[in-house]
């Protein structure tokens, strides 16, 4: 598609705002595939794509597999127990094996921000960040505009709350990245801990009160609280993160008419999100997984040089 | 007896304040007064339009021996050395195993002997095996010939163990030199805390946790009336911390390397590892301080932390990453550069200082001078060459350096050591 020259997808910072609406227009073209009987296109037929997750995922890596294989590739899984990684090879050195075995899209998972740009400076293959440490998700964050878009039109002016862990938080970062770039007005919301002040510095509002953000949000993105990235430090337990920031059936309540309650998941049912809330009528979480293989799709497409979407 | 004349070159020797035309002469590897009766020398060096230094001096270096030989070793640092100018280094323990014994200072000292081309002095651990637990042996480190104690790479975390450490080293003159970085406060930071470690989600090591140590030093250092030095300066914090202090008497003191100062935490934007270093480059606000810092001579000592990797243990995730760079061969370049030519800051002669006499006061070392009687060591310099670094052709086994490529003006471009050229441009 004119307009797309990348090899590789490493993040959103680093896109423009034309390129955005290639690949969500791309998105939408391939979003049809998923609904017919035959779910399947010749785009990427003869093209091999190893899914090399070296940090555990179940939803994206799937997702990954999935739009690949609609897209007619061949596709290879290969977790970090399974890999050679685990006996010490280097990360260059395991993926310059799998180039040497013709991969043609390396969709990379990986405990370390950069990793995945690590691989496309010394790859011919084409790589995709699957979320690479606290830096970006770039395919979760597009999945969550596609959705942001199908369900109100334009994101000119509308306020998009994300709320939680924002610190270690790939998803805001590649969330925050592209609203800005497409008009929206973002706000980021959790304890001042996981949401420092330096985040104004990304062209984005910051508050320490869920309350400030209920009557006026037209969509919030909440984000799971990372135990396992954190020190004990960043707040004093669930308990009191749940009274301060959690999206109760109360507060939803709150929220403005048409308001979208996003989640990239996994989610902390009764934590982040009440459990029925997250069921909820506003709540398209579901919805967000159905577009996650679109945007993969698109994205896998685009970045392998298919030619030819679906009619 | 062999006699060497250096002749048409500006003499700038601070620790005797001469800043003139002169000629130099070195007998048997000693300076000597100018002979007034004829005498023709065995060399001669013309040295019109460059500067006539004593040998350059650099307090903190890394040579990886022992241990570690595949990234450096005592030769070929010192060829480094030697090819940025220096007459003399000061390496820093943290080899393996640890320099915190009498018998590993001996073995470096051995090695220096029979393989370095620069005068190389050797600096003992702090603490045992550089673990901020129990001091290492200082008595027996001194008779082995450290001048200096440091756990750098470390930085001793327990206030009373560092203290006693200070008392002790007291007792034998020895200055205490010190990585400030508090752990708890750091963590796994691998870049300055800011806007760019929050863009690129990777683990901020804040100016503060450098801050705290400083100051923990400068209350030390007042407490037990002993110096302490205060290594590779990042933060403009610090400068400040430090410049109160002087001028309240108290015996502190802190250095200065290049890439502090020439490069700002927005470099780290493409993930590449000869960016990281510990203490993390950080802003533009920071290098102005440490600038002013410099000119106003509350950092009087200029270094580079040569910290040479192989280029395996580079290439790997950021994160993963050891710190880190090269830097004997473009530390007088960039700071000529940066100071002198385009910040004006301060003048040739002062940059002079900073690598001669200063460091050679701060540890007592009987280098840094041009007076009559020192060794003939001896740094030319041409102070306006513009040139460009190209690591390809270093001496140093490793290549971990982002300044390959860089422009810079003013070099050195004669080392003699002794009164024999070990390099020449």
């Amino acid at each position: 598609m004119s307009g797309w020259t990348r090899k590789d997808l490493l993040g959103l910072d680093e896109l423009s705002a034309e390129e955005l609406r290639i690949i969500l227009d791309t998105a939408k073209a391939f979003k049809g595939v998923g609904e017919r009987s035959l779910k399947k296109v010749p785009a990427l037929r003869g093209h091999t794509m190893v899914n090399f997750f070296v940090e555990p995922s179940t939803r994206t890596r799937t997702s990954f597999e999935l739009a690949a294989m609609r897209l007619s590739a061949d596709v290879v899984n290969i977790s970090a127990t399974a890999s050679s990684l685990q006996k010490g090879e280097s990360l260059k050195d395991t993926a310059l094996n799998l180039e040497a075995l013709r991969a043609d899209i390396i969709v990379l998972r990986h405990s370390s921000a950069g990793a995945s740009r690590f691989l496309a400076e010394r790859l011919q293959a084409s790589i995709i960040n699957a979320g690479d440490g606290a830096h970006e998700h770039p395919t979760q964050g597009l999945l969550d505009i596609f959705t942001m878009i199908e369900k109100r039109g334009s994101l000119e002016g509308a306020e998009v709350a994300i709320i939680g862990d924002i610190l270690f938080s790939r998803v805001a970062r590649s969330n925050i990245y592209a609203l800005n770039k497409l008009g929206a007005k973002v706000t980021l919301v959790g304890p001042s801990t996981l949401v420092p002040k330096a985040f104004e510095k990304l062209g984005v509002k910051v508050a320490h009160r869920i309350d400030d953000i209920l009557e006026t949000a037209d969509v919030v993105n909440l984000l799971r609280i990372q135990h396992e990235r954190q020190r004990k430090e960043y707040f004093p337990g669930i308990g009191e993160y749940i009274k301060l920031f959690g999206l109760t059936k109360a507060r939803a309540e709150r929220l403005k008419p048409g308001c979208l309650i996003m989640h990239p998941g996994p989610i902390n049912r009764g934590v982040e999100i009440d459990s029925d809330v997250a069921d909820g009528d506003r709540s398209v979480i579901l919805e967000q997984v159905t577009n996650g293989l679109a945007v993969r799709m698109a994205v896998l497409y685009l970045c392998a040089g298919g030619v030819g979407l679906p009619s | 007896m062999s006699t060497l004349r250096i002749f048409n070159g500006r003499i700038i020797d601070p620790a005797n304040g001469r800043d003139e035309k002169a000629d130099l002469w070195i007998r048997d590897g000693v300076i000597i007064e100018t002979p007034v009766d004829g005498t023709k020398a065995d060399e001669e060096i013309d040295a019109k339009g460059r500067i006539v230094a004593p040998g350059l001096i650099d307090i903190h270096v890394h040579f990886r021996e022992p241990g570690q030989s595949h990234k450096e070793t005592i030769g070929t640092g010192s060829q480094a050395a030697a090819a940025g100018g220096f007459t003399s280094v000061v390496c820093m323990p943290n080899t393996s195993p640890a320099a915190d014994n009498a018998g590993t200072i001996t073995l470096i000292r051995e090695k220096a002997a029979t393989s370095s081309v620069v005068n190389i002095f050797t600096t003992g651990a702090i603490t045992k095996g550089l673990a901020g637990q129990e001091l290492a042996p200082y008595n027996a480190m001194v008779g082995a010939g450290i001048v200096a104690i440091t756990d750098d790479g470390h930085c001793v975390q327990n206030h009373e163990v560092m203290r006693r450490a200070v008392e002790y080293a007291r007792m034998f003159g020895l200055v205490v030199l010190d990585h400030c970085q508090d752990y708890s406060l750091v963590g796994g930071g691998v870049m300055n805390e800011g806007e760019w470690s929050l863009r690129l989600g990777l683990p901020g090591w804040p100016r503060i946790g450098e801050e705290i140590i400083v100051m923990r030093n400068i209350l030390l250092a007042d407490l037990c009336d002993s110096p302490i030095h205060c290594q590779h300066i990042s933060s403009g914090g610090s400068v400040r911390l430090i410049r109160e202090a002087r001028a309240r008497g108290v015996k502190i003191s802190g250095e200065v390397c290049p890439h502090h100062i020439a490069l700002t935490d927005d470099h780290l934007q493409t993930f590449d590892s000869n960016y990281k270093m510990n203490p993390p480059l950080r802003t533009e606000r920071d290098i102005e301080a440490i600038i002013g810092g410099i000119a106003d001579g509350t950092l009087d000592i200029l270094c580079s932390d040569h910290a040479p990797h192989a280029k395996y243990e580079k290439e790997v995730e950021l994160d993963q990453a050891p710190f880190g760079i090269l830097g004997l061969e473009t530390e007088f370049g960039l700071f000529s550069d940066i100071l002198v030519h385009k910040k004006k800051a301060i003048d040739m002669a002062r940059l002079i200082e900073l690598y001669t006499s200063k460091p050679a006061k701060l540890l007592s070392l009987d280098r840094g001078t041009l007076g009559v009687g020192a060794q003939g060591d001896v740094t030319l310099i041409d102070p306006d060459l513009e040139w460009v670094y190209d690591k390809e052709l270093s001496p140093s086994l490793s290549r971990n350096t982002p300044f390959h490529g860089t422009e810079m003006k003013g070099r050195a471009v004669q080392t003699i050591v002794a009164g024999k050229t070990v390099w020449s441009l």
